[in-house]
């Protein structure tokens, strides 16, 4: 479909507003819908987006497959990480309370970091699950 | 500080662990995490079944937040000693895990097996260990979704379809699970296992509560092959990779009955479940009807692995007629089944993975005078058998004693015949492999393949050491599963 | 109560039963992950509607309002439907490796071929 130049650049200019539709949706979930969950599928959706458009080839040179699969590891340590911190600082196992001085503070930085990392570990196991559906038997065709 | 935080490190250990061992990305990396990781959660819930034997029941609360209102891990004697058999069967599988995955799982896939592994320990013990409905859920899909992909990687290509049989009747289970736990969530208000018990005193028996009850026995019966439910086990447990067999068999069914012990005696109470439901009669019916067909079906398998995957539904049978009595003796008598027969199989299945390293595969023609060239793993493999039986000096026996017992205790006559008959068909299944391999000649022509490598043999002989200890001197097991049934039958009530 | 104030416990049995059915009478694996999916989908439909109030508002502490709706349903079925994905991206990935070791997804043929194995 890349030969298509209507596709190619409604894609370019979409893509990265999508990303930053994400951004939003990852950081607005403090304080309204929004949340880890959904921003992680929509920055794999935007992924997903590039490789329909630009070929799988393309995509997995823009997000390669190790970045991917690292990524489901480090969310999910990212999120046990701030279960631990809380061990560390005194509290019980993904205390808040005890991250900051400050009790409310530091329920908002505990949210935030698990937050961090479900985006991470949803957006890699997406496009993880994408990449492999995708390429599938076809690994020696497609994108020449 | 860590041994307060012990209840949740169980879990979270190997949860950590497993995207640490994806991050190494290397197969021996893996392994020696994993080892690390099963060595640590062992001592662990040992230290933790020591502490609630002396102090009682021990609450931890997640981030802090009360229970009912946040999360809560709660251990008492029932869950720290389920706990202590998950991680001790991860421990013993470790250093037999080397070998045995090198031979059956390609090299770029092996650190992969170990995450998974991990996963699959950190959904089980989370299981055991949480007190909340719908964190069981979240775990009970951890470990589920983690042993399928475990059973996947078997090396026969049956081992895909037993996987993806294994997944829709799972999945199955444990969305009627999840059903029951939403009549139970919308009649009383909470997920909180002992704040339920407390608001369902006296009302357990209304409509919302009794169907929410059948919910969670159909789906829990179908992730412990409560028979008839049992038709995903044969398969899993034949085509999975050998350490994944062992590993499952001895902990994956105890974990979900212990589920169903909870359930029962510590949510609804042994009063709601036995005396105003029919439940008792109908799970014993069923027990019964797994001891003999399941028994029967076994003694006709060409494999020695599908052989022992069907003993494991008959022997489900007498943990599941232990729990239908109703009594603190009948519970008692299947906490102990659900250790001893843990060990055992984790035994057999050990040895059998042995068995299928040197003669690729299990089958009876391949195990032809195996008495002669693997002396000591047929012998070991003997000894589990009679366990099976329930020999006296074995550990099958002692818990099937107490399962004697408590049934003449309950005037259930038939129930007693019922497992003394049933006992012979055990003969029956157990005395096919002696006469395969002490009585057959080995394959003419067929090399003579030798022990297997003693990293195998020496956990597979240990456990099986601990089941004629525990026969000999079977006092810790059955005490220890008296105090869990005090504390299943006591807990919030 | 009438029939009409029971009315999502209705739609969620049916949901439920169309599920179920699919899973066991279909032959296609595909078909069985997707009979496995509504199934699924009933319970969210269990969980999430008794937790919305009429009239009531998303569970934020707001001066001037007293009806609020359960949020704890929601965060509960957000949960289970990762679940859900999960099982169904693993029981797909099954199907891809069955049809590529079997060449064929019916449950008939994977049948007969194993029973060709023994």
């Amino acid at each position: 479909m890349k030969s298509d130049i209507i596709l190619r650049v409604v894609a370019k200019i979409l893509i990265p507003f999508a990303l930053m539709f994400a951004l939003y949706v990852q950081f607005h979930g403090d304080y309204g819908p929004g949340g880890g969950f959904q921003a992680g599928v929509v920055i794999a959706a935007a992924v997903v987006f590039y490789a329909v458009i630009f070929g799988l080839a393309a995509a997995r040179r823009a997000v390669p497959e190790p970045v991917v699969e690292s990524m489901v590891a480090l969310g999910v340590l990212v999120y046990a990480g701030v279960g631990i911190a809380g061990l560390l600082l005194g509290g019980n196992f993904l205390d808040y309370f005890v991250l900051d001085p400050d009790p409310v503070h530091g329920q908002h930085r505990g949210i935030f970091w698990v937050e961090a990392g479900v985006g991470i570990t949803v957006s890699g196991v997406m496009l993880k699950i994408f990449y492999i559906f995708a390429g599938r038997g076809r690994d020696f065709e497609e994108d020449s | 500080m860590p041994a307060e935080h012990f209840p949740v490190l169980l879990a979270v250990v190997p949860l950590v662990a497993a995207p640490l061992i994806v991050v190494a990305r290397s197969g021996f990396l893996g392994w020696a995490i994993a080892f690390a990781v099963a060595a640590a959660t062992a001592a662990m819930s040992a230290s933790l079944l020591a502490r609630v034997t002396v102090e009682g029941t021990i609450s931890y609360a997640i981030g802090s937040w009360p229970p009912p209102w946040g999360i809560e891990y709660r251990v008492d004697a029932a869950n720290a000693l389920v706990a202590l058999l998950v991680s001790a069967m991860a421990l013993v599988a470790m250093p037999y895990a080397r070998r045995s995955v090198t031979a059956e799982i390609g090299q770029e896939r092996q650190y992969l097996f170990y995450a998974l592994l991990m996963l699959c320990l950190s959904g089980l013990l989370g299981i055991a260990l949480t007190g909340d409905a719908f964190n069981l859920f979240v775990f009970l899909e951890i470990s589920s979704l983690a042993t399928y992909v475990l059973i996947a990687l078997g090396r026969d290509r049956r081992a895909l379809t037993a996987a993806y049989q294994y997944l829709i009747l799972g999945t199955t289970g444990a969305t009627l699970y999840i059903i029951g736990v939403g009549m139970l969530y919308l009649a009383t208000g909470t997920l909180n296992f002992a704040d339920m018990a407390a608001r369902l005193d006296g009302v357990a028996d209304t409509r919302p509560l009794v169907v929410g009850l059948a919910f969670i026995t159909a789906g829990i019966g179908l992730k412990l092959a409560l028979f008839p439910l049992h038709a995903w086990l044969p398969n899993a447990y034949t085509y999975a990779p050998s350490v994944v067999s062992a590993f499952l068999a001895a902990t994956a069914t105890k974990v979900s009955l212990y589920v169903l012990m909870r359930v029962y005696f510590s949510v609804f109470g042994a009063d709601a479940v036995f005396r105003d439901l029919p439940i008792g009669p109908v799970l014993a019916v069923l027990s019964v009807a797994a001891l003999f067909v399941a028994s029967a079906a076994a003694i006709v398998q060409k494999d020695l692995k599908r052989l022992l995957a069907f003993s494991s539904v008959g022997q489900i049978g007498y943990i599941t007629l232990g729990i239908s009595l109703g009594s603190a003796t009948g519970l008692a008598a299947a906490m102990a089944h659900v250790v001893n027969h843990g060990i055992t199989k984790g035994a057999l299945f050990l040895l059998a993975g042995a068995m299928a390293l040197r003669l690729g595969g299990t089958g009876f023609d391949r195990l032809a005078g195996l008495g002669r060239t693997m002396p000591v793993a047929a012998f070991a493999f003997v000894l589990g058998g009679l366990s099976l039986i329930g020999v006296p000096g074995t550990a099958g026996f002692a818990s099937k004693w107490a399962l004697v017992a408590a049934a003449m205790g309950a005037g259930q006559w038939w129930i007693v015949a019922a497992v003394l008959l049933s006992s012979l068909l055990a003969v029956a299944y157990v005395w096919r492999f002696v006469e395969c391999a002490y009585f057959r000649e080995p394959p003419a022509g067929a090399p003579s393949p030798g022990e297997a490598p003693w990293e195998m043999t020496a956990p597979a002989l240990a456990m099986t050491a601990a089941v004629v200890a525990l026969g000999l001197h079977a006092t810790p097991v059955l005490d220890a599963a008296t105090r869990a049934a005090a504390a299943l039958m006591g807990a919030g009530r | 109560m009438s029939f009409l104030g029971h009315f999502s416990y209705w739609a969620t049995v049916f949901v439920m039963m169309t599920g179920l059915y699919i899973v066991i009478s279909r032959g296609n694996l595909v078909k069985k992950l997707v009979g496995l999916g509504i199934f699924q989908t009933s319970v969210y439909l269990l969980y999430v509607a008794p937790g919305k109030l009429i009239g009531g508002t998303a569970a934020i502490v707001t001066p001037g309002i007293t009806l609020y709706s359960n949020p704890l349903p929601h965060v509960l079925i957000l949960t289970a439907i990762v679940v859900g994905v999960a099982t169904l991206a693993l029981g797909l990935a099954l199907v891809v490796r069955i049809r590529e070791a079997y060449g064929t997804v019916d449950e008939d043929e994977l049948l007969a071929a194993d029973a060709k194995d023994d």
